[in-house]
């Protein structure tokens, strides 16, 4: 079997990147709306929980078409972000991270909130006798403490990324160079004559990424999880 | 005053209402499970907010609900040793122990890193994760993380309930060297009468939220009265004894007190060691003549100096013995049979299997 062509190779470094910068984007929203969703009590927690929740449950096209008609050139959100900071999804492999964040974003929120669940208030509040204010709980024991879950959620979220295909070509089509991701190109390959040397091509790199992903996650987990655990 | 606690507090069926002052070096809080202990302690570190209280530590106001003050618990400067230790299992044992001094203002680090570590015997443990460490290893390195914030008052909320005899055993001659070195004011739960006679200097009892005794140790369990719940066996007398020598022979080592000499069961302090002793008023039996023929003994010769009124069968009789001062516990119809009356000569008969091993405590004169 031959090696990848040069198309090849584009949609593998484009998929990376649209799943690492996905992945990296919705980190830190993750881990607020965990929170939120995990401690908070605040009037609409029941919506937020269900809005989040909503990519896991609805088709991947019919989130495709919201981030369309929402973030698209002529979308409010999009035509406000384009006019002002000059951002624009439509079309391009940012759009493409942005549909995967969305996609992800449930499995990531879940993942950490099932940690923070976990996570004994107490050891909280003996910080707290110790002089360390709340931020500083936050980041001395709370987070140390839900690194596995944060790490989990990441893979996650990742893999859903490198995986995503319904939203992204709904919302940004599949344009070789700029939103044609991994999933996009295999696609692409069994619509034309003779494609499937190419689409095999590109699930075995997709399997491999998936594998390592996986091993990446449990050997950083495995490590994480002997220093926090009693 | 170290100390100055008044708190209100509702919580669903459960009603505090408990104010107490104290000087004491070792404050213990004692009382049944739901007496309000855990509560006042919470309370004081500022993990529970009182719905009326006014909490002073040594002349500063941590709470007053009157004055619309309350400082948060991470500047109270209150050290917590908890019944669980909740050490930060991702941090070894050298960096929970350096943990609050992090937050310490550099000018009010006084605490000695070595001193603490050797104070608690913990020096091997350092670069251990807590995982590894046994409970009563866990405690010590929780009570030296706490005492490394520099508290001003030191908090512990039944730390040895969790262990076993043996482990306990271990702990308590660390917190009487805290103690008695008298740097940080301490204030203990505990439910173990045994454990408030070896370590308390002062004693709050606590029933159904209430205060229904406190004052200096020695006073507080001499009197049955104050344990209304179910300790009804466990008042006795607190005195200070040496050891005068060891007998080989009969395994039983000598104490010298100002009541006399008692005869106990082999313990292994050297000869000259001050202990405090507690002598259960249940374990005392009185005679008006010197005994002879008994198998017992301990006689300490004294009188009477008061006579408790006590419903149901039984009385508190309290002597005084050369000074130190013992409590028996009679019956109603022993005290009218043999005329028993303060001022009257008696002698004090006690077994010395009777002696309470655990409540025997190292103790410097000044703590009695």
């Amino acid at each position: 079997m031959e090696g990848l062509s040069p198309e090849e190779w584009t949609a593998v470094r484009l998929s990376l990147k649209v799943a690492f910068v996905a992945m990296a984007a919705s980190l830190i929203p993750g881990i607020a709306i965990a929170f939120l969703l995990e401690r908070g009590r605040f009037w609409g927690r029941q919506a937020l929980d269900v809005l989040v929740h909503l990519p896991l449950v609805l088709p991947p096209v019919v989130v495709g078409w919201f981030l369309l008609i929402g973030f698209g050139r002529r979308g409010p959100i999009g035509a406000f972000l384009a006019e002002h900071f000059g951002i624009v999804f439509s079309f391009r492999w940012t759009g493409a991270a942005l549909a995967c964040a969305i996609m992800g974003f449930p499995l990531l929120v879940r993942a950490i909130r099932l940690s923070i669940a976990a996570v004994d208030r107490k050891l909280e509040d003996a910080a707290g006798t110790l002089g360390a204010h709340p931020v500083w709980v936050f980041g001395v024991v709370t987070l140390p403490l839900i690194l596995p879950g944060i790490i989990a959620g990441m893979v996650l979220s990742f893999a859903k990324a490198m995986g995503e295909f319904g939203a992204t070509i709904t919302f940004v089509s599949s344009i070789p160079g700029e939103t044609q991701t991994i999933p996009s190109a295999i696609y692409a390959y069994t619509q034309v004559p003779g494609g499937e040397g190419g689409a095999m091509r590109l699930t075995l790199v997709s399997i491999v990424i998936s594998i390592a992903a996986l091993w990446l996650s449990e050997w950083l987990a495995r490590r994480v999880r002997g220093r926090v655990h009693a | 005053m170290i100390l100055d606690v008044g708190i209100e507090h509702e919580q669903g069926a459960f009603a505090l209402q408990a104010s107490f002052q104290s000087d004491g070096k070792l404050t213990a809080l004692f009382g049944p499970s739901g007496s309000g202990k855990t509560t006042i302690v919470n309370a004081i570190g500022g993990l529970v907010r009182p719905d009326h209280a006014r909490i002073v530590v040594q002349g500063r106001v941590l709470v007053d609900t009157k004055a619309n003050i309350v400082v948060p618990k991470h500047r109270r400067r209150i050290g917590y040793v908890f019944q669980e230790g909740r050490l930060f299992p991702h941090l070894n044992v050298w960096h929970n122990l350096l943990f609050g001094r992090w937050f310490t203002p550099k000018g009010e680090r006084t605490a000695s890193f070595d001193h603490v570590v050797d104070l608690l015997g913990i020096g091997h443990l350092l670069d251990r994760r807590p995982s590894t460490l046994s409970g009563g290893e866990k405690q010590r390195v929780a009570i030296g993380r706490a005492l490394l914030a520099d508290p001003q008052l030191l908090l512990m909320d039944e730390p040895l309930a969790s262990l076993d005899e043996a482990r306990k055993a271990e702990i308590y001659p660390y917190i009487e060297r805290l103690r008695d070195e008298g740097r940080v004011p301490i204030v203990l739960v505990s439910h173990s009468v045994a454990e408030i006679a070896r370590l308390a200097t002062s004693v709050v009892v606590l029933s159904e939220g209430k205060v229904v005794a406190s004052g200096p140790a020695v006073e507080v369990l001499r009197h049955t009265h104050s344990f209304a719940q179910g300790g009804l066996t466990e008042a006795g007398a607190l005195i200070e004894a040496q050891v005068s020598g060891h007998d080989a022979a009969y395994d039983l080592t000598v104490l010298q007190a100002k009541a006399g000499t008692l005869s106990v069961p082999r313990l292994s302090h050297p000869v000259g060691t001050s202990l405090r002793v507690r002598l259960r008023a249940r374990d005392i039996i009185l005679s008006l003549k010197v005994p002879e023929g008994l198998s017992a003994l301990n006689v300490l010769p004294g009188f009477i100096s008061s006579i408790d009124n006590a419903e149901g069968a039984s009385v508190d009789v309290q002597l005084d013995c050369g000074g130190d001062p013992v409590v028996a516990r009679v019956t109603r119809k022993s005290v009218e049979e043999l005329g028993l009356k303060p001022g009257l000569a008696v002698h004090a008969i006690i077994k010395s299997i009777a002696f309470d091993p655990e409540a025997l405590g190292v103790a410097s004169a000044e703590n009695m």
